[in-house]
């Protein structure tokens, strides 16, 4: 009954909720990495020439489907062939896509380039959370799903996740990166394929077993950019978020040697 | 055609087996092709079904119906069901009833084989889904089966493997069929550029699956000797590399894409010109458009894998090859509407389905061309918007291009029209759901959502409700054409003449309405100069 109840006050809400998940989204996000805006862009221009051609070649066929139909009276023409026709829409296309390959090829070398970073953080993936390990600064830890997520998540929990702040997308620890460092992420698997994916920084990699995969970013704004494990990787796959927080150099200056800090209090502790 | 009215009457005492054996025993191509078309509406179905449970739980945020594990199991099973028991299926019912009968032969080249081809395939899906009720559940690894993953599946996880054995022997067994048939048994004077399009895009679709479904049996072989045989294959523990398991089943999968479309591409070919009163526009480019896809589709796998981390090199080929494809199926969509510009239109059924073909086609197109942009691909990969592209390709792609197939031969088939304003309503019902349910995910996949996930963020919630009702209307929508079917199979319409449609092409329409149990017993002569469709 209680499962009725919720979905009929869904149904209900389902416009007038809007409101409330203000990231409601339409469009891929512009994200906050050079990167990020380039890819933004060239997902656009591609969109844009995609809605010319469909302008074109839908107008053609509404054109047709309109003026050509039996039930005007015409007679239909007999014509099947055309050399100047088929060249034509063979040799425009080619150029067309020789527009959109030349600046996708730039972007991607670009992408390609994880030279000379600032920070290294070792990513590797487990059925289903995901751990940071800090290289050359003895910090490292679990990103599990927040307990918040992670009560309201079980079937028939009786909890609306709407109440829930960043249902699913939140965790217990998340990853700090400073801004403007360029952050390279060295990823891997302990179990199955998992992949890593922040939208806003136009990153998503799979974490292999056995190998090592590398990708990089440099955020230029502040915030908590969130995403989810992209591969499918088990029973709890939705449940494995990834939270990326971009604070001030500064900040992270103080939020590694309090990591450390910590790390080393439990080692004393422990002996 | 008189003579093969005469050959109709001559023949009577070659009916068809009385009760269960016909069927079991059958050799006869039309038998064989009813068998594989009804399996494939099943199939559809139980496949639907599955669908329909996932939108369920989709339907809104928070677990209410199913739980995480048994999500997965209905992703995975939706997607082999749909692929091999529905689509290849109906296309290869669809080639049975009509190839011999387009081409001016008696029957398939390879009448027993063709019996076996069939049957192996309610054995396959029986095994594929009694693992649903096996200790662990049915295979949740998702259809693509990646290593390591799949290995954890339960003790469904060698009758998955034999499964795919069997539907890959079937589908190769067809293939072969298809090809002898084409090959040997043309009526003469039909020279191969003669040939009718359906003809032609079988042709090159068996010899794709002739190429890839080894592939395939092999991949999954080398899955179950890593996984009771101690191979490594795939496991880096012992020296093998779990990408090469994705290397190897794109190089099947992506041309697998092509085995699901281009027999769509040969059924609009044939029913656009019939309703536009005019030939096929460049029949000649449409043939080499399809080899030039065909060709391609070995070349381009690696797209499926752009976040596994290949070379710079690796991405920029993959990423340009598949770029490539767009100029053939750009010819293919331009030709279809120059055979419409200018034509004298009718709207029945058939074409209605092939117009929506069209243009949701062309919108699934779109998507692919986006797909191929490696940076921009980085952001769609495993997201919705795949979701939302694959389905406009292979649900108002392959499916519409099916059920614009069955209308048009349904009269052929039965000997009576189909109830047309049910037709046109089940039409506009399955053209209008099909976008309410596959057009939000591109904004959902763009927003960020994860495919294969039972629960989502509330950011995602509205439009997984459009879709989730879109499913419902969809699903439902098709029980009206299971109606149609079997009011036209009860004969419940009006008599259909041998032509069926006005004037249409091909040697198909010259037997009488329904087709006689043997067709062709003489090869018919081709009208010289003519080509079909």
């Amino acid at each position: 009954m209680l499962m009725i109840r919720r979905l009929s006050v869904y149904a209900a809400g389902m416009f007038g909720a809007s409101a409330a998940s203000a990231d409601w989204a339409l469009n891929m996000p512009k994200g906050v990495t050079e990167l990020s805006v380039e890819t933004y862009h060239l997902h656009m221009q591609v969109f844009w020439w995609c809605v010319a051609i469909a302008i074109v070649v839908f107008g053609a066929m509404i054109f047709s489907l309109v003026k050509h139909r039996k039930s005007r009276g015409v007679t239909a023409a007999q014509f099947s062939h055309s050399m100047t026709a088929e060249v034509t829409w063979t040799i425009i296309p080619i150029i067309i896509l020789l527009l959109m390959a030349v600046p996708a090829a730039e972007t991607l070398i670009k992408i390609e380039d994880s030279r000379n970073p600032d920070l290294t953080v070792v990513v590797t993936g487990y059925q289903w959370k995901w751990h940071y390990a800090y290289q050359g600064e003895d910090v490292a830890f679990y990103s599990n799903l927040s307990r918040s997520s992670n009560e309201a998540r079980r079937r028939n929990s009786g909890i609306d996740p709407r109440t829930v702040d960043h249902y699913l997308r939140d965790v217990d620890r998340p990853m700090v990166v400073p801004r403007g460092a360029k952050v390279r992420i060295l990823l891997t698997s302990n179990d199955v394929v998992h992949s890593w994916w922040v939208p806003d920084l136009a990153i998503k990699k799979d974490a292999i077993p056995g190998f090592m995969n590398e990708t990089w970013f440099r955020a230029e704004e502040l915030g908590s950019y969130r995403g989810q494990c992209a591969e499918l990787c088990g029973m709890d796959h939705g449940y494995m978020p990834v939270v990326v927080e971009v604070v001030e150099p500064d900040a992270f200056t103080t939020w590694i040697e309090s990591e450390k800090d910590a790390a080393g209090s439990i080692a004393a502790a422990g002996d | 055609m008189t003579s093969a009215v005469a050959d109709a009457h001559e023949h009577e005492h070659h009916g068809p087996a009385k009760g269960f054996q016909r069927w079991l025993f059958t050799t006869n191509h039309k038998d064989i092709g009813s068998m594989y078309l009804v399996f494939s509406l099943v199939m559809f179905f139980v496949g639907g079904t599955m669908a329909l449970i996932i939108r369920s739980e989709l339907m809104v945020p928070g677990l209410q119906f199913v739980n995480p594990g048994f999500f997965n199991q209905m992703t995975t099973m939706h997607a082999l069901i749909m692929i091999f028991g529905a689509v290849m299926p109906a296309f290869v019912g669809l080639a049975n009833w009509m190839i011999p009968m387009m081409i001016g032969a008696p029957d398939m080249a390879l009448p027993r084989m063709n019996n076996w081809s069939f049957w192996i395939l309610p054995v396959a899906f029986s095994m594929l889904l009694a693992t649903l009720f096996l200790p662990g559940g049915a295979p949740a690894g998702g259809w693509t089966m990646y290593p390591p993953l799949v290995l954890q599946t339960g003790d469904a996880f060698p009758f998955l493997i034999f499964s795919i054995h069997l539907m890959g022997l079937s589908s190769i067994m067809g293939a072969i069929n298809i090809i002898v048939t084409i090959i040997n048994m043309r009526a003469p004077d039909m020279s191969l550029l003669k040939m009718p399009m359906f003809v032609w895009t079988w042709l090159i679709t068996a010899y794709l699956l002739i190429a890839v479904m080894p592939v395939l049996a092999g991949a999954v072989t080398m899955l179950l000797t890593d996984q009771f045989f101690g191979t490594s294959f795939f496991l880096a523990a012992g020296g093998g590399d779990p990408v090469m398991f994705q290397h190897i089943f794109w190089f099947f999968g992506h041309p697998e894409v092509y085995i699901m479309i281009l027999p769509a591409f040969g059924i609009v070919s044939e029913i656009i010109p019939t309703f536009a009163r005019k030939p096929l526009f460049g029949h000649d480019s449409m043939v080499y458009a399809a080899s030039s896809i065909a060709f391609l589709s070995f070349i381009v796998w690696a797209h499926h894998m752009f976040t596994v981390g290949m070379p710079l090199t690796g991405q920029l080929f993959f990423m340009f090859a598949t770029m490539l494809i767009a100029v053939p199926t750009g010819v293919k969509v331009f030709n279809w509407t120059a055979t419409m510009w200018k034509g004298a239109m009718t709207f029945e059924t058939p074409m209605l389905f092939s117009l929506a073909f069209l243009f949701l086609f062309t919108i699934g197109g779109f998507s692919g061309l986006m797909l191929a942009i490696v940076p921009a691909d980085i952001q769609y990969h495993d997201s919705y918007f795949v979701v939302a592209h694959f389905h406009y390709v292979l649900v108002p792609g392959a499916i519409f291009g099916i059920m614009a197939g069955v209308y048009y031969w349904l009269p052929k088939w039965t000997g009576h029209m189909y109830d047309e304003k049910l037709g046109q309503i089940h039409f506009w019902l399955t053209a209008i759901f099909v976008n309410v349910l596959f057009f939000p995910m591109h904004f959902l996949g763009l927003a960020g959502m994860p495919r294969r996930i039972p629960d989502y963020s509330t950011q995602f919630a509205d439009f997984n409700m459009i879709a989730s009702i879109g499913a419902f209307g969809f699903g439902i929508s098709q029980l009206l054409f299971l109606y149609i079917v079997i009011k036209c199979i009860r004969r419940e319409g009006a008599r259909a003449t041998s032509a069926v449609w006005d004037n249409p092409k091909g040697l198909e329409w010259t037997v009488p309405s329904p087709a006689p149990y043997h067709t062709f017993d003489q090869p018919p002569r081709v009208p010289q100069g003519e080509t079909f469709s």
